[in-house]
């Protein structure tokens, strides 16, 4: 820049007559209204879970059908199903349903992974009985239409190359089969190949099968009297039966640590370094301890081991620690990208954290700040009308609701600092996690030899 | 919708607030009048590296102090730099907005620039655009690759994330410079909303910021530029794309000084490209099958990003079999068609209906909602304009729209190819 101008030095703009100034003590923390909120089980199967929220004048809408299969072509034809679910009914064309929705300021999508299908959607409030009944609709008549399916196999197949090109898909991958082998729950990009046989009659078999309500969850968020619209839905779905159960992803074994492996992508600037190991869910007494232990190591941009690659070393723009919850089960996930001539170091320091967490366990002040933070947070993430609602839906998904919500600030206050060190000392071995490194072998590969503990191609 | 109550403190610092008992969470967020497009020649990245440093600490809060005391007290941070504009926020328990008050004015008052924080967030700004643009495919597609082909001056040209040998040079001098310049109160809108009563939050405002020394207001220099006079075009090679790409850029009305020229761009980018039944989605995607995703969007980052001179932009991913030109006759004809014939009033109808309910989901985060009260105030000099814009919009026409049509003329655009630079890799 031009040093003609007149300017402060850095040193002068760091410091003012005053000097330093005490940072304010926080105020009285009022409590988050109650929600009132129905949860309840149709004919059915379908549960229904709806509260009010009524922050602004729309409703947010999630459903979720375990949607398990251990046939080869499942992933396939369930990727298919999703991206053609919203293309026709007999009462309504691709564009008709577009338009339903879109006059109602609504949106419906759908997403497919290992463990279910989620349709997600959202309307201006007074639209709602639009909306459940295009949900209805597609969930008892869906048609598949024969140009739909095999147009939208076409683009699939073109989205999945363009996917699988993605170095955290490819990273998600590689720790999938590293940890879980071949079981069903690695197939979360089904492979092109599978996708082009798959014709609009197995997909249409494939919804008879599995799009069921028992097993089901629907959450429905927002400017709504929950006891009228437990009604409005029932109305809406009763045609949608089946005494048959959604399927559940069979379980998965538990994570077992180990070796990491080094996954080749050649010409790489940066590396996926992906950890795992076996967790506690949410329904664990010890699931509050360990969650603020999480958020001490790497849960949090406070966290340690953000503070250490990120802050003093500068090895990653992100690194992050967190839940993963499949099924009945958790598993701890530690992330960061790094470049390739600092990967094995960021490795070798995220290692460190670990045993560091147990060696110089959370203090005090640690974990009063998380403590904060997680309560804080999640005050902050279901104050709007989606984050409850996707919240509630995961909830659901595992059995929960409402109460658990309700109840986890409770929980988090009461956890001592020594089930905090506990469940640091117990689950930050660093032996118990497994893991991948993505990266350019020819950079990669004599560092992360030196450093150990790593399985190289 | 809510309430909004404006003033100016004596330093220039202008202030919006928003109260909303509903929920008791805060939010509390600054806007510096300063983006990527008033950074120096030689100096590309400077001014998002330069916002990574405004976490860095300030002279009462060392570094690391900052988010400690943001997530510590229960709350949730960022910043972002645009074309035009900075923001700085945090979202918090309401018990903490004095806190968030003080932090923000601590940092605007006397932030501690170092060598040791600038060269570590050159590392970690570096991998940043590593994991952004450089190791993945269509990294930084359209934002950073089509502007250099549409526009010709380095302000709209050049890349805002930067080149590694620039941000590499960036001194604390410049900083220094920097932060004198354009991080002065008067250059910025402080907007607090949520959970707080109007009175008491005065008080604390006047408190922490009062003290902030004025400085002069830059001058804000112009970005204007003709429009181009042919079709220009860009290529653009990609190591990791596996399909082509293209991008077509057009120049649009002022978005301030033309705001319903630039509304009939927005609902134009609604019919075009929102949702199953638009007309691209059902003429590439659907019945000729010639393209796998495309977009259309007033604005590179959306709309209300930036002052003129501003971009509507048209992408697609396409197969390979597919060509360039098809793609753009196809594009060309569905705009000739909504030249010639204005949209239905369902179409319109359709994009208003979508619109209301994207601000109203906007509008209930209170994070998007108190950044929009911001950039609005900022741009507009109006932060009521976000309650007015569902109103604005429903009053385009069928023949605003097809008057925007008309205005994307195949003899004044850039057109950027994506190429894909095959090579082959172990997965």
């Amino acid at each position: 820049m031009t040093a003609a101008k007149s300017h402060r030095t850095a040193e002068e703009i760091g410091r003012t007559a005053v000097g330093p100034r005490p940072v304010p003590e926080l105020g009285e923390q009022r409590p988050a209204a109650d929600l009132a909120s129905v949860d309840t089980v149709l004919p059915n199967g379908l549960r229904v879970l709806a509260v009010r929220h009524a922050s602004v004048p729309t409703v947010e809408l999630r459903l979720r059908i375990p949607f398990g299969g251990s046939d080869p072509l499942h992933p396939a034809r369930a990727e298919l199903l999703a991206e053609t679910l919203l293309t026709g009914t007999t009462r309504r064309d691709r564009v008709a349903i577009d338009t339903e929705l879109a006059l109602i300021g609504g949106e419906l999508g759908t997403i497919v992974d290992p463990e279910r299908l989620s349709i997600s959607g959202s309307s201006l409030s007074d639209g709602l009985p639009t909306l459940l009944d295009v949900l209805a609709d597609v969930l008892t008549d869906a048609t598949y239409p024969d140009g739909q399916v095999v147009r939208e196999r076409d683009r699939l197949v073109e989205r999945i190359a363009v996917a699988r090109t993605q170095p955290r898909v490819i990273a998600r991958e590689a720790l999938q089969q590293r940890r879980y082998g071949d079981h069903p729950v690695v197939r979360e990009v089904p492979q092109a190949e599978d996708v082009a046989v798959v014709g609009p009659e197995a997909v249409r078999a494939l919804h008879a099968q599995a799009v069921l309500p028992r097993g089901s969850v629907l959450v429905l968020v927002g400017d709504l009297d929950p006891e009228k619209v437990i009604d409005d839905v029932a109305a809406a779905v009763g045609g949608w039966s089946s005494d048959a159960e959604a399927t559940p992803l069979a379980p998965v074994p538990d994570v077992a640590g180990g070796d990491v492996l080094l996954v080749p992508r050649r010409g790489a600037v940066q590396s996926q370094i992906r950890l795992s190991s076996q967790a506690l869910p949410r329904t664990d007494d010890r699931y509050a301890a360990l969650q603020l232990a999480n958020l001490v190591f790497g849960g949090y941009f406070s966290s340690r081991l953000v503070e250490n690659i990120r802050e003093d070393k500068g090895y990653t723009y992100g690194a992050h620690s967190g839940f993963e919850f499949t099924g009945e089960t958790a598993t701890l996930d530690i992330d960061a990208d790094t470049a390739s001539d600092v990967t094995a170091a960021a490795l070798m320091e995220t290692r460190y954290e670990l045993t560091r967490l147990r060696v110089v366990p959370p203090s005090e002040e640690e974990v009063a700040a998380v403590r904060q933070y997680a309560v804080g947070s999640l005050l902050i993430s279901t104050s709007s009308q989606a984050g409850l609602a996707s919240q509630l839906s995961a909830l659901a998904g595992a059995g929960l609701g409402v109460e658990w919500l309700a109840g986890h600030p409770q929980r988090l206050q009461e956890v001592s600092t020594e089930q905090v060190v506990e469940a640091a000392r117990e689950f930050f071995a660093p032996e118990r996690f497994t893991g991948v490194v993505v990266g350019d072998p020819e950079v990669l590969s004599d560092g992360l030899a030196a450093l150990g503990g790593v399985v190289l191609p | 919708m809510g309430q909004i109550e404006k003033f100016t403190i004596d330093n220039g610092l202008r202030v919006v607030l928003a109260p909303d008992r509903a929920a008791p969470v805060v939010a509390v967020s600054v806007h510096y009048d300063v983006g990527f497009r008033s950074e120096p020649e030689g100096r590309t990245g400077f001014a998002h590296l330069f916002e990574h440093l405004m976490f860095q600490g300030s002279e009462s809060l060392e570094k690391l102090a900052h988010f400690r005391h943001v997530q510590g007290s229960g709350g949730v941070f960022n910043g972002s730099t645009h074309p035009d504009y900075t923001d700085y926020f945090e979202v918090l328990p309401s018990a903490a907005l004095e806190r968030a008050l003080f932090l923000e004015a601590d940092r605007m008052r006397a932030p501690k620039l170092t060598q040791e924080n600038l060269a570590n967030q050159i590392d970690v700004v570096k991998e940043e655009i590593r994991l952004n643009v450089l190791n993945r495919p269509y990294g930084g597609f359209p934002w950073i690759w089509l502007p250099p082909v549409l526009y010709e001056t380095f302000p709209n040209a050049h890349n805002g994330y930067g080149d590694f040998v620039d941000l590499e040079q960036a001194t604390l001098d410049d900083c220094a410079e920097f932060f004198d310049t354009y991080y002065a109160p008067a250059n910025a809108v402080l907007t607090v909303a949520g959970d707080f009563e109007i009175s008491h939050a005065k008080d604390l405002i006047v408190k922490h910021f009062g003290d902030v020394p004025a400085r002069p207001r830059p001058e804000r220099p112009s970005f204007a530029e003709p429009r181009p006079e042919t079709e220009k075009r860009g290529t653009h090679p990609d190591a990791h794309a596996p399909l082509p790409a293209l991008a077509i850029g057009y120049r649009m009305p002022d978005p301030i000084g033309e705001l319903d020229a630039y509304l009939a761009h927005i609902v134009l980018a609604g019919v075009l490209a929102d949702g199953d039944g638009s007309r691209l989605e059902q003429r590439l995607v659907h019945t000729d099958g010639l393209v796998t995703d495309l977009s259309a969007s007033a604005g590179l980052f959306g709309p209300f990003e930036a002052r003129d001179p501003d971009t509507f932009s048209i992408t697609a991913i396409h197969p390979g079999e597919v060509t360039e030109q098809q793609v753009l006759d196809a594009v060309d004809d569905e705009l000739e068609k909504l030249a010639a014939t204005p949209p239905s009033a369902e179409e319109l109808a359709k994009v208003t209906a979508r619109w209301t309910a994207n601000l109203h989901s906007e509008h209930d985060r209170l994070m998007s909602r108190t950044l929009g009260l911001g950039s609005l105030e900022l741009l507009y000099g109006d932060a009521a304009l976000m309650y007015d814009l569902p109103g604005r919009i429903g009053s385009v026409t069928p023949e605003d729209v097809s008057t925007a049509a008309k205005a994307l003329r195949p003899d004044s655009r850039a057109v950027l190819l994506v190429q894909p630079q095959t090579q082959q890799e172990d997965q």
